[in-house]
């Protein structure tokens, strides 16, 4: 794991990609468009932090970087870098940058095991999952490999994509996805089910046009291959 | 004791954000308010000409960022408001040619001087927006009774979350109650619902405001206007003053459920 030259981690933004600081650049950008599209599905969308480390990133070099992740529908809006030159070109594009408060820190967070970091010892084996406690609004994305829990509502164009589950504690309307590496036993329930989309695996399904639909909560899963919503509970 | 920055922005174009600004403007001059209106959208202005300046340009926006005039002889007076001000945007470059930071300096320039600066923001959500809501103290969302024009503004509020600005409040703009009434366009509540805003006022859709706009004098000091007294309002409650929501006869139901709810907040 530390030896690798490209890492993608789920952060809250968004994607959090980090480049070696080392590597030759060619084959640090040939060896991301080759992760980012073996799952260009669950990525799509995403906006994504850049980090490269000490690596002075010439303007021209961040251009074809962001044009790469441009076109796999991913937006490049933060670069976070230690090299002044780094910056310049960033801020020269328009994106956003800083300096990560500190690299080797970031280094490790990286390469922790979202398990090692969990501080308490639980009596029971859990699933890993994050929890989000407000509205998503139109345009926000979140990714995650594992469950998601949403603490709020998520508004028309709004996404989540999730490996797991995905449990809106609100009024579910904009497009989530769970089980996105296929997992058809994923669920996703919501208080209030009236989502644009809904996807469990492979399998899309839309919500029925009817204008007054009851408030009560949902679930859905699969069920013969097809996605089924029910009272839930 | 200074100015309080408050930026007048939607997402989606052609809502009314150059209509509320030049209103809101002349409305606080009105009430006695020292204020400058800033047209923050360069290469497409017409702050200017709704509010009936234009012939007066002589230096802008962009002169003041690249140094070629001082602030003050950018400063348009308001024929009619001494008190009123105009900073007009450029109108042969584009919005690279300002940036967040250049706002800020302008508006704490300002800010001694005045009560209010109002900045008109460009539709969309790039640099044109980022400059004209950097400086902000408190963002306007206008939008209007309609899908599209919410789900826009839904956008502006993440994008101000993540520029950690407060929420904002609403404007809710151009919304015919009677049709509100029929269930052919959104109401106050449905948009509410969505955006979990508090609304600051309720502009009713009103014929006087297009001749208001195309003759330079803004609706606000056309006394028979609803459109100019639901503008005068926002106004007075943005000096502070409590102002009951307009009652619009028509659906006075609607409107009493909107009062529940700010009663309840």
């Amino acid at each position: 794991m530390t030896d690798d030259i490209v890492s993608i981690k789920g952060i809250k933004d968004g994607l959090l990609i980090a480049l070696s600081p080392t590597e030759d650049w060619q084959s640090i950008t040939r060896e991301l468009a080759t992760k980012i599209d073996e799952k260009l599905a669950f990525f799509k969308g995403a906006r994504v932090t850049v980090n490269v480390g000490e690596r002075p990133v010439p303007k021209y070099d961040l251009t074809s970087l962001k044009a790469l992740l441009e076109r796999r529908a991913l937006t490049l809006i933060v670069v976070q870098s230690s090299s002044a030159t780094t910056i310049e070109s960033a801020h020269a594009l328009d994106l956003r940058a800083n300096v990560p408060q500190d690299s080797r820190q970031q280094k490790n967070d990286l390469d922790d095991d979202l398990h090692d970091a969990l501080p308490i010892d639980s009596e029971e084996h859990g699933t890993v999952g994050v929890m989000i406690k407000r509205t998503l609004r139109s345009g926000r994305t979140i990714h995650s490999r594992g469950h998601v829990i949403v603490f709020g509502d998520v508004n028309p164009g709004a996404k989540i994509i999730a490996t797991g589950d995905i449990i809106i504690w609100g009024k579910l309307r904009g497009m989530v996805h769970a089980g996105a590496e296929g997992d058809t036993s994923a669920v996703i329930c919501a208080l209030d089910m009236s989502p644009n989309q809904l996807r469990i695996a492979d399998l899309i399904a839309t919500a029925p046009s009817d204008k007054r639909h009851k408030v009560n909560p949902e679930v859905a899963s699969v069920r013969d291959e097809q996605i089924v919503v029910e009272t839930w509970g | 004791m200074g100015a309080k920055v408050i930026t007048i922005t939607s997402g989606k174009g052609g809502v009314g954000k150059t209509t509320t600004t030049a209103n809101l403007g002349v409305a606080l001059a009105r009430l006695g308010k020292k204020t400058v209106v800033i047209d923050a959208d360069i290469g497409l202005r017409n702050l200017d000409v709704v509010m009936g300046l234009e012939n007066r340009i002589v230096y802008d926006l962009v002169d003041v960022v690249e140094g070629r005039c001082r602030l003050r002889q950018a400063m348009i007076k308001h024929k009619q408001f001494p008190d009123l001000y105009l900073i007009p945007a450029a109108q042969t470059r584009d919005k690279t040619s300002v940036s967040p930071a250049d706002m800020i300096h302008i508006t704490d320039k300002l800010r001694s001087d005045f009560d209010f600066i109002i900045i008109d923001s460009p539709a969309g959500i790039e640099r044109g927006f980022r400059n004209a809501v950097a400086p902000a103290d408190e963002v306007l969302i206008v939008t209007n009774p309609e899908v599209s024009a919410v789900r826009d503004a839904d956008r502006i509020v993440g994008l101000l979350e993540a520029e950690h600005k407060n929420p904002g409040k609403l404007i809710l703009n151009r919304l015919k109650p009677a049709m509100v009434k029929k269930g052919e366009m959104l109401s106050a509540d449905d948009v509410v619902d969505i955006l979990a805003l508090e609304i600051i006022g309720i502009v009713p859709e009103d014929d006087h405001v297009i001749p208001a706009s195309n003759s330079g004098i803004p609706v606000t000091l056309n006394e028979n206007s609803h459109a100019g007294v639901a503008f005068r309002n926002i106004a007075r409650r943005l000096t502070g003053e409590d102002v009951a929501l307009m009652d619009l006869e028509t659906n006075s139901g609607f409107f009493q459920r909107l009062a529940k709810f700010f009663g309840g907040r």
